[in-house]
């Protein structure tokens, strides 16, 4: 995806990985999260980042999707990330459980949505709110007065 | 009324405060309202000195061993309590009698010399800032307290002497008045400083008890009081114009005439004899500088009558007469008695005032023409300016009865006596015969330039001299009546006069010496008919005698060259080691600073690539930081690092 | 058998893949696209640990669906912001960018 030079299939192949994470999702017995994975960012924020493209992009859609000078550097300090990251990881001694997950997590996703975490819940529901309304006020077209 | 004014003694120097805020904020636009409300305060500012004097009257001596004291404390810390607050005692109520009343009549005086003046209000506030600091300086309790309004003075007088500022003379005058004293001053600051860290204290009393046993609180030893005495000196010697500091004075009279009355003769230039008077028991306890302070004080006086003789000025014969007087106070104070001192004081202010009033209604008569030799005459144009000048003269003169006499003969005396003393009995006889010589100078020269003034022909016809307004004679009037009665109050056949008031230690009945007053009387007389002789009658020539004794009269006319040996010095000593000094600076300073600011500055330039302003940048950064950050933890504990690559959580 | 560390590998790799798009891309909306990406790798790190290490309990999946909201959010102000400074500037290049340097 980062190594394409053309931003709309930069987007499609973005999507790919969505769908990916989603299987990952599924692979980690988290059936409620890989649907949401799905709906979300494989629906709603693909499309939205088309809407961008669309709406930035003049003309042809080669050579939209360049790297900057700096992408050498870049690409060394995200490889280190990776192996530090890697041998951090492997390194550690996980506590893992090894217990069996349950068979369906949405009915208690909800219940701790709505019980435990019903606060957070709200605010993240206001915070859309807002950010729709910022999103709005800031895209929309400024009137020169002056 | 007695008792109120006695224990609110603060409110003297609080309403002309009040006045001056007022003036300088409110009614600077308006004239008369800044006059009436400046006079209205320093009225009822005297109306109350007057009551506390009179309460330090009933009180008999009272107060002369316990002054009453009201004090706040200003603050405190560790090793130094500093307060503010008022003392009453027959010295400090005498002179708050004194300042507030010449306050008042140069108040009322300046109604008509200043009017039609652009900076008539102006002037006004500056006199009530005067007089307010004046006021708390002549009842501090402590040194301190004296030290700031001391210098609020000075401020004062360098505000007035450049009153008008528009003349380049006046402004030049002002930085030469305030540096002058200012140099004074720092031997002031440092000789109180010096009291503090030794004694602990600067309240004038209990400095008062510690000093004459000083070694029992301290570990000076005789000559370091001796050198504290006379670092302490100089700020009077700058204050009070004594040679060598004398030199600001005389241009002093760049000021309007009501200022030199008030300032640079009756007031602020006896500050730093009040100073050396409060602190008396300081000099009495090391006679060395007893002696330097008599000597001083006897050199300066005839130094500078001799001076005066040939001046042609009036203000600045006036201001050298001053210089001369003060002479006569410190000498007064250098033989001991605070008694003597302080009445010359009081008669000084009466008959100096008078006459630099006169020689201001002279001046407004001749339109500022400052030369007397354009004068003459003017006995039958202004006959109020000519007899109460002539009083003054007779004051100042030492004629029975007038204040002078009285005065100028317990300063005699004092010396006279101090001369039987086992030490320095030489030094204070020869300060006898000088002080002696220079009241027969006194009068000649006071004669030469009354006769040169007011009798004779008018030279120039060119002016039409008319006398001065009502608000200008009646300060004259109310002056001369004080300089022929004043001094009355310390006449040896008074049984409870002056000296039992204002003096240190025991109370000494005034003698009569008939000797001294013969002497003088008969030197001063003969001065005057000389005067008379040479410039009345004309029976010598004046001009052939400037010509028979030429070298004496140009060292007396040019001043002894001394604003020019202090120029020469300046110009060379000092320019020259300014030039030095510049040259380190330029080149050693200044090449420091700026070489660590050219670091700065190419350091700058080289980091300033660092700010790209570009997000990407900054981000990269922040995670190769991570990165670096990560691996360090890492290697130095692996538990540490997994709990920051999981955020803390464990 | 698939264990705790390769999600954990592959959450860090997806992490630094969107890393290095958000560092090293010109266009805006490409630098978005790599925060979406490390959004996704905290995401399945969040699940992974709710399913190997606190098994059962399931705030790891709640956590995630708010990072979802969250990430939503953002998206939709970060347009926002590109098609406005678009319109400033007819641009989505982040080079031409640079007013953090007064």
């Amino acid at each position: 995806m980062v190594m394409n030079k053309n931003i709309f299939h930069s987007a499609l192949f973005m999507l790919i990985t969505f769908l990916g994470v989603a299987a990952v999702y599924f692979m980690l017995h988290a059936d409620f999260m890989a649907a949401v994975q799905v709906l979300v960012y494989g629906g709603a924020i693909t499309i939205f980042l088309v809407f961008g493209i669309m709406l930035t992009i003049r003309g042809s859609m080669k050579e939209t999707n360049l790297f900057s000078g700096h992408a050498a550097l870049a690409g060394i300090v995200s490889l280190a990330l990776v192996v530090v990251n890697a041998v951090m990881v492997i390194s550690t001694n996980w506590s893992v459980t090894g217990a069996e997950p349950p068979e369906e997590t949405v009915g208690s996703i909800a219940e701790l949505m709505l019980t435990k975490y019903v606060v957070p819940f709200e605010v993240a529901a206001i915070l859309l709110l807002v950010a729709l309304i910022g999103a709005v006020i800031i895209a929309k077209e400024v009137k020169k007065t002056s | 009324m007695i008792d109120f004014a006695l224990h609110n003694a603060w409110l003297i120097p609080l309403l002309p405060a009040i006045a001056f805020v007022l003036i300088a904020l409110v009614l600077r636009p308006l004239p008369k309202a800044s006059a009436f409300v400046g006079i209205t305060a320093i009225l009822i500012s005297f109306v109350l000195a007057i009551h506390v004097g009179l309460g330090v009257i009933q009180a008999g001596d009272q107060f002369v061993e316990h002054p009453l004291k009201q004090v706040v404390t200003w603050f405190e810390m560790s090793g130094l309590k500093i307060e503010m607050g008022v003392q009453i005692d027959p010295t400090s109520a005498m002179m708050l009698f004194v300042v507030t009343l010449v306050a008042l009549l140069v108040n009322i005086y300046s109604l008509g010399y200043m009017h039609g003046d652009p900076g008539f209000s102006r002037f006004y506030a500056f006199l009530a800032l005067f007089a307010m600091s004046m006021l708390g300086l002549v009842i501090a309790p402590n040194l301190l307290q004296m030290f700031v309004f001391w210098e609020l003075v000075g401020l004062c007088s360098y505000l007035l002497i450049g009153f008008w500022w528009h003349k380049y003379s006046a402004r030049e005058a002002a930085k030469k008045a305030f540096i002058t004293t200012r140099t004074g001053d720092f031997g002031l600051l440092l000789g109180i400083l010096l009291l503090q860290i030794n004694f602990g204290t600067l309240d004038l009393v209990a400095l008062g008890e510690m000093i004459p046993n000083f070694q029992q609180y301290t570990n000076l030893t005789f000559g370091g009081l001796t050198a504290i005495a006379a670092i302490l000196f100089l700020g009077p010697i700058g204050k009070s114009g004594q040679f060598p500091l004398h030199v600001w004075l005389p241009d002093a009279m760049e000021g309007p005439t009501p200022v030199s009355a008030l300032i640079h003769a009756a007031t602020m230039v006896v500050a730093g004899v009040f100073l050396v008077g409060r602190t008396l028991i300081l000099f009495k306890t090391v006679p060395g500088a007893m002696a330097f302070v008599a000597f001083m004080g006897g050199f300066t006086a005839l130094f500078a009558a001799t001076i005066a003789i040939t001046q042609t000025e009036m203000k600045k014969i006036l201001a050298y007469s001053t210089v001369s007087q003060l002479g006569y106070m410190m000498l007064a104070l250098g033989a001991g008695s605070l008694t003597a001192s302080m009445f010359h004081l009081m008669t000084h202010a009466f008959f100096k005032a008078l006459m630099f009033l006169g020689a201001g209604s002279v001046l407004h008569a001749m339109h500022n023409e400052a030369n007397i030799w354009k004068y003459g005459g003017l006995k039958k144009k202004m006959p109020i300016t000519y007899w109460t000048f002539l009083t003054g003269c007779l004051a100042i003169a030492g004629i029975f009865p007038f204040a002078g006499f009285f005065s100028k003969d317990e300063i005699l005396l004092v010396v006279k006596e101090a001369s039987h003393g086992a030490q320095f009995g030489g030094l204070y006889t020869l300060l006898f015969w000088m002080a002696t010589i220079t009241a027969a100078m006194t009068a000649f020269y006071m004669f030469r330039m009354f006769f040169i003034c007011f009798h004779g022909e008018p030279r120039d016809k060119s002016f039409h001299p008319h006398e001065a307004p009502f608000s200008m004679t009646f300060a004259l009037v109310v002056l001369s009546v004080l300089s022929v009665f004043g001094g009355f109050v310390g006449a040896p056949w008074v049984e409870h006069g002056f000296g039992y008031y204002v003096r240190l230690g025991e109370f000494h009945h005034p003698q009569v010496d008939p000797v001294i007053i013969g002497v003088s009387t008969i030197l001063a007389l003969g001065a005057i008919f000389l005067a008379y002789w040479i410039y009345g009658k004309k029976a010598i020539s004046h001009e052939a005698l400037a010509q028979k004794f030429a070298p004496l009269y140009k060292l007396s006319f040019n001043k002894y060259y001394i604003d020019e040996i202090y120029l020469w010095l300046i110009h060379n000593i000092l320019d020259g080691l300014g030039r030095v000094l510049w040259w380190f600076d330029i080149t050693v300073v200044d090449g420091i600073i700026d070489g660590v600011a050219n670091t700065a500055k190419v350091l700058g330039s080289v980091l300033r690539r660092v700010q790209t302003g570009k997000l990407q940048h900054y981000a990269l950064v922040l995670f190769a930081g991570v990165v670096v950050l990560v691996i360090i933890m890492g290697f130095a504990d692996t538990t540490s690092a997994s709990l920051s690559l999981l955020g803390g959580v464990r | 058998m698939i264990g705790l560390e390769h999600f954990l590998v592959l959450s860090g790799t997806l992490f630094c893949i969107g890393l290095f798009g958000a560092l090293a891309k010109r266009n805006a909306i490409a630098i978005l696209m790599g925060l979406e990406l490390m959004l996704n790798a905290v995401n399945i790190n969040l699940v992974a640990f709710a399913r190997y290490v606190t098994t059962g309990i399931l705030t790891g999946h709640v956590f995630a669906i708010f990072v979802i909201a969250v990430a939503a959010a953002e998206v939709a102000v970060g347009l926002a912001l590109i098609v406005a400074i678009y319109r400033d500037r007819i641009s989505v290049n982040v080079d031409d960018f640079d007013w953090l340097k007064w």
